[in-house]
């Protein structure tokens, strides 16, 4: 739209593919869209086996989540909350040209993203040293321990995806930060950091899911 | 596209829902409501995610492409789900 | 942009030289030159694998090779024809090349992503290269628990994790081809203007983009349950090795779209140009390049009406499978009408075309006699199942490759192949596709069961015309691979438009330049504006 008040300088983020700035950003976000489709569709396997096997072994599935720490994971579901928060949060300050709030919000983000982590390596640790892993001395106390390991396999799978995901992510917001300060976007052009607060958010998604469906299925009693 | 800012306010109002919702999901757990358990969990679940897709992801503010491919990636997802649980479901059964 | 202009004959090729100015290259046109030759490179290590196949059942004794060597020989022409060649052939190779410049944009979108699907193509090959070279796998290569989880003593790992990676590579291009054809078209460039080879691509990204992650966790799943020895495919624990079987064709079925569907992209430019006809029902061959790519996922369960999955399922998946043939219908129905009353020229790639037709309706009728579930109880996994996905794979996919790549050599290579020679080899390829492929259709159909070294005696005479139909399909390869190299030195100047075709890859020099125009063209009319008048009088 207002392509003619293009400065010198906004010019010169345009690759040379694309005839302007508007059509490199829309390209950034589709591709980001396109990938988290294909993210949908990667957990959605294991997601897959995980209803498949509930729905065969339901007594099963209930009797092994009791093995599961309610109060790590809720916790662990603020802590993702929060940083989707600050994610979104950053990438109003990117909108708005203040780089330091981004790069504030940014670090937040990461430092919540870890504290999730450490929780969740926490967590493994106590299931690690109560036989709970599959493959490393996996003994089970509760009845049909074979399909008891199923689920400690999709578990440790799935959470396990997840984590890597979340990795992956710090480890993008990090380099982020990096151009963010080194003044590589402005007002007009922050599309890395919006599409990387994409990916932030949909790691959170998964995250919403997997909390439910492996942590509370069957707390009451 | 680049136009529509949400206020900052809009941000924290949706991440309240969001704790509320957490917070509601694992009260309702503790509730022994049989099958139901998982179907409410799941709805909130999903009102969680789209929330976090329309708001934080911005794709209310969005060009229609990008409804299109959300929504192509979760209905692709439906149709790995339901055609592979027509089996499971009916396959002892006879 | 691209000031170096057409006057001193910059081109892609020689603007710069070097290893590094093509490994560190960013052009996609470049990026498909590699890929060219990697795919070439693997089509002939499974070309090999067939060779041993196909000499193993000269004799009804298997006397060539041991049981288990042949295990290894057909699991490794699958994998390697699968996923290293068939599947990337076409899009990464011509898709890569021509979509920029059928749609007048400089380069993909993501040029660099382009690069990266290339490195992460050669990786993978590495894995599997090196699983072969350490022995082999004897899976098959549709990888099934828990043989490949748990039974199997060969190097199932590296070869998974190749073809994990593999996964990758055929994302990133999808991805890449979605987000450029949605937002670098030329001004002018509607989506109902766009020619059907980018509708094709399209359709064939979207099954990349949502199929390939299902299969990459899923052998990420069997090659974890191998590596720690539990998973959840064990039957030993209580898991459903048929579980892998669905998750496993949820992609591999939309699989054999992403063959087929560019293949049909490259008939309907060849067929319009060489009838210098408007393409008969334009639209509707848009659409059903999509319908094929969404149905395409709604009925991989026909690939276990005998696994154990319920009837009740296998029944709802026999009728879905009846829904794919109608968009395919609509093709080869258009494809013919478009031929009526037009001027066909005869030359190389319209013979392709015609081949493809031909023997994709022939593979394409016997996918719906095997989708048949009273039917196919009979014939599965037998070598009827085997002619007819080659007859969709080679005679279909591969053709339409063979096709493509004589109809744009002039514009990638700005040289011609000879014509001569080259209709010679087509019509080898056919006669030799036949010979090899439809006495299969009879082998099976009596009860050869597939994958296995060793037959009844009566089946031997089928057997043998098989094999020395191979050796004439063999030979219809190796042809254009020697007359392709020698055009490039001595064969004619092609010019811009060798064959007088309409698209705006032709308005461009051959080979074109770096940024494909010296100016970004403007679209006035719609594909295959070819001017029918002329010939409407008679
Ligand atoms: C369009 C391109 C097609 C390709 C490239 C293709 C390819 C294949 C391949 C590779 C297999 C063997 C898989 C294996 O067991 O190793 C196969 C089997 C099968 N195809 Fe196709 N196919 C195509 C179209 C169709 C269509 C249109 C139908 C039916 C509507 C169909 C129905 C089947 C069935 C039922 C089987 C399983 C047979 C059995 O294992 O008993 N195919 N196809
Ligand atoms: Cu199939």
């Amino acid at each position: 739209m207002d392509n003619e008040q293009l400065t010198h300088e906004t010019r010169s983020f345009v690759a040379h593919q694309f005839d302007d700035l508007e059509q490199q950003k829309e390209a950034g976000t589709l591709g980001m869209w396109a990938f988290l489709a294909t993210e949908i569709l990667f957990f959605g396997g294991m997601f897959m086996a995980y209803f498949v096997y509930r729905f065969s072994y339901p007594q099963v599935f209930a009797a092994a989540s009791q093995y599961m720490d309610v109060a790590l994971g809720g916790v662990n579901t603020g802590v993702l909350l929060v940083s989707s928060l600050t994610m979104a949060l950053a990438v109003h300050a990117a909108q708005e040209g203040k780089r330091k709030q981004i790069i504030l919000f940014l670090i937040i983000t990461m430092v919540f993203g870890t504290v999730f982590l450490v929780i969740k390596g926490v967590e493994y640790h106590h299931k690690f040293v109560e036989h709970l892993v599959p493959g490393f001395d996996f003994h089970y106390e509760g009845a049909e321990p074979g399909k008891s390991e199923i689920y400690f396999i999709l578990y440790f799978i799935m959470t396990g995806f997840h984590a890597l995901h979340l990795i992956i992510g710090i480890g993008v917001l990090t380099v982020i930060a990096v151009m963010t300060a080194r003044g590589r976007f402005t007002k007009e052009y922050y599309t890395p950091v919006e599409i990387s607060g994409l990916y932030w958010h949909f790691i959170d998604i998964v995250w919403i899911f997997l909390y439910p469906l492996l942590y509370l299925i069957h707390v009451h009693k | 596209m680049t136009g529509h800012t949400i206020s900052r306010n809009r941000y924290f109002l949706i991440f309240a829902a969001l704790i509320v919702l957490l917070v509601l999901t694992i009260s309702m757990a503790y509730v022994d409501l049989g099958p139901f358990n998982i179907i409410i969990a799941l709805t909130i679940a999903i009102i969680k995610a789209v929330l976090v897709i329309l708001y934080f992801m911005h794709v209310r503010y969005s060009s229609r492409v990008t409804w299109v491919f959300v929504s192509a990636g979760f209905f692709w997802l439906l149709i790995m789900f339901t055609l592979t649980m027509s089996d499971i479901v009916t396959r002892f059964s006879f | 942009m691209s000031t170096s202009g057409s006057e001193n004959h910059t081109n892609y090729l020689n603007d710069g030289y070097g290893v590094k100015s093509w490994l560190l290259t960013t052009d996609h046109k470049r990026i498909a030159i590699l890929y060219m030759i990697s795919i070439t490179l693997f089509f002939m290590i499974g070309g090999f694998f067939a060779l041993v196949i196909r000499l193993t059942l000269l004799s009804p004794n298997g006397t060539l090779v041991s049981a288990d060597t042949y295990n290894k020989m057909f699991t490794m022409h699958g994998v390697t024809m699968i996923f290293f060649f068939l599947i990337p052939s076409i899009p990464a190779v011509l898709g890569n090349f021509l979509v920029p410049m059928m749609i007048g944009a400089r380069d993909l979108a993501f040029p660099k992503l382009n690069l990266l699907s290339w490195y992460i193509y050669v990786l993978g090959g590495i894995f599997t290269l090196s699983a072969m070279v350490l022995g082999g796998v004897d899976t098959g290569w549709t990888f099934y628990t828990p043989l490949s989880s748990g039974y199997s003593h060969t190097n199932v790992v590296p070869t998974v994790i190749g073809v994990f990676i593999v996964g990758f590579s055929s994302i990133l291009t999808g991805l890449n081809f979605i987000v450029t054809i949605h937002k670098m078209r030329a001004p002018g460039l509607t989506w109902f203007r766009l020619p059907l080879f980018i509708w094709a691509h399209y359709a064939t990204s979207v099954i990349q983009v949502l199929g390939t992650p299902v299969i990459a966790v899923t052998l990420a799943l069997v090659g974890f349950e191998r590596i720690t020895g539990v998973g959840i495919f064990d039957p030993n624990i209580g898991g459903d090795p048929i579980l892998f079987q669905h998750l496993f064709w949820f992609y591999s079925h939309p699989a054999v779209y992403i063959m087929v569907l560019p293949s049909m992209g490259i008939v309907s430019e060849v067929v319009t140009c060489f009838s210098q006809r408007k393409l008969f029902g334009y639209r509707q061959m848009a659409f059903a390049s999509m319908a094929i790519a969404v149905f395409g996922f709604l009925v991989w369960g026909h690939h276990m009406f005998v696994s154990g999955q319920s009837v009740y399922a296998g029944m709802a998946f026999s009728a879905l499978s009846f829904l794919v043939a109608i968009p395919s219908a609509v093709k080869v129905f258009n494809w013919t009408a478009t031929l009526y009353k037009g001027t066909i020229r005869f030359n190389t790639p319209m013979l392709y075309a015609f081949g493809f037709i031909g023997l994709f309706t022939i593979g394409g009728l016997t996918g719906i006699v095997l989708a048949t579930l009273p039917v196919d109880v009979h014939v599965h996994d037998t070598y009827f199942v085997i002619a007819h996905f080659h007859y969709i794979m080679v005679g279909g996919a591969v053709m339409g490759y063979m096709a493509g790549l004589h109809f744009w050599w002039p514009k990638i290579t700005g040289k011609l192949y000879p014509e001569g020679l080259a209709k010679f080899s087509a019509l080898t390829l056919f006669v030799g596709f036949n010979l090899t492929f439809f006495p299969q259709f009879i082998l099976g159909y009596l009860g050869m069961p597939r994958r296995y070294h060793i037959y009844p005696p009566e089946f031997q005479v089928l057997n043998v015309l098989s094999t020395a139909g191979a050796s004439i399909l063999g030979l219809g390869y190796i042809i254009p691979f020697f007359y392709f190299m020698w055009s490039l030195r001595k064969g004619k100047v092609a010019g811009n438009n060798p064959w007088n075709a309409k698209g705006l890859e032709w308005l461009t020099p051959s080979p074109p330049p770096t940024f494909n125009f010296d100016k970004t063209p403007v679209v006035t009319e719609e594909a295959y504006a070819y001017p029918e008048e002329d010939l409407a009088g008679g």
